[in-house]
């Protein structure tokens, strides 16, 4: 199992990636104690029976790996989402794209630790399958909001290709930047507070 | 940090890395991303190869991923492709291999027998 929320945006997202998309969008909305993530892309999108086989853990297209049963991504985080009290939704069109949104209740007691976001990032960017990827990441609490939005291209065009070590480097320290910036927003999202509320749901 | 700020900041770090030799060209890293990949610490394992080769100030080894690469019950796993060495794959990699692989093979030229799964699973390769 992944031990980060990032770890499955990291895997969802890669996804769009690999059926060709040409262009990726992942919203990062986090406000009050929900992480609120939608991934959208422009790729082959999947059929309504398709759409329902995916969360099945035993399912896959057989394409990438002939004579395996994989295809724990949608899975994994379908039984992550659904066992911390956050919510799931597949959308997706046949030849037009797929969109997948979820949310994670951050104050969960069970809901993974949010791990590096600007790490995840990076890796996103320069996946070498990715064509444009958008990010957008906003953060609403009491304390203010704050945002930044950032895609391949804009990127590309400072850094070059975004394939050698010194260039992902500084593709990391100014993904960093932009998400300290908005930090200062953030609050905290202590433990106790989800035990509390399973207590009084008792 | 906006994005003409990074633009300045990469003209100052290309300036200094020219004065410097380098000894990661054309070497490729390839580390394996898929759902067994990222489950066993493959973001990590990226992160500190970027590291490492940055205090070796190294800034020309092309660093990529992959999905997987059949070696599930070795993840994480990376290949690294050197101009003069033979391709290979190398499994269970932590920290201290990533160390390794920077120093022995990068720089050093010399391959970390204890961690080679030499090639892809059968079933992935391509004939």
């Amino acid at each position: 199992m992944h031990v980060f929320i990032c770890d499955f945006l990291l895997d969802i997202v890669q996804n769009s990636f690999e059926v060709g998309a040409e262009h990726v969008t992942l919203v990062l909305d986090e406000h009050d104690q929900m992480l609120d993530c939608t991934v959208e892309d422009d790729g082959r999108g999947m059929s309504e029976t398709l759409q329902k086989r995916v969360l099945d853990p035993f399912y896959t297209d057989g394409v990438k790996h002939k004579k395996r049963k994989v295809g724990l991504g949608l899975p994994f985080l379908y039984q992550a989402v659904s066992e911390t009290g956050g919510k799931f939704n597949l959308s997706s069109q046949e030849g037009k794209g797929t969109t997948v949104r979820f949310s994670f209740d951050l104050d969960n007691m069970d809901t993974p630790p949010m791990g590096d976001i600007p790490g995840t990032l990076m890796l996103l960017f320069s996946h070498p399958q990715a064509k444009e990827f958008t990010v957008v990441r906003k953060l609403t609490t009491k304390k203010g909001h704050g945002e930044y939005e950032v895609s391949k291209s804009q990127l590309q065009d400072v850094l070059g290709n975004l394939t050698e070590s010194g260039s992902l480097v500084l593709l990391k320290e100014f993904l960093a930047s932009n998400e300290n910036e908005i930090q200062q927003y953030a609050v905290d999202h202590p433990l106790e507070l989800g035990m509390m509320q399973e207590e009084t749901q008792k | 940090m906006t994005l003409e700020e990074l633009r300045t900041l990469r003209e100052k770090k290309q300036q200094a890395m020219e004065k410097r030799d380098t000894n990661g060209k054309d070497i490729q890293v390839i580390v394996g991303m898929g759902t067994c990949g990222i489950a066993a610490g493959a973001k990590q394992v990226l992160d500190e190869f970027l590291a490492e080769l940055d205090s070796k100030h190294i800034a020309n080894v092309s660093v990529t991923q992959t999905g997987c690469m059949g070696l599930c019950y070795v993840e994480p796993t990376v290949e690294v492709v050197a101009p003069n060495m033979p391709d290979v794959i190398y499994g269970r990699v932590d920290k201290a291999t990533v160390a390794k692989i920077v120093d022995q093979h990068i720089i050093g030229k010399q391959l970390v027998t204890d961690h080679i799964y030499d090639r892809p699973a059968a079933d992935i390769m391509k004939k």
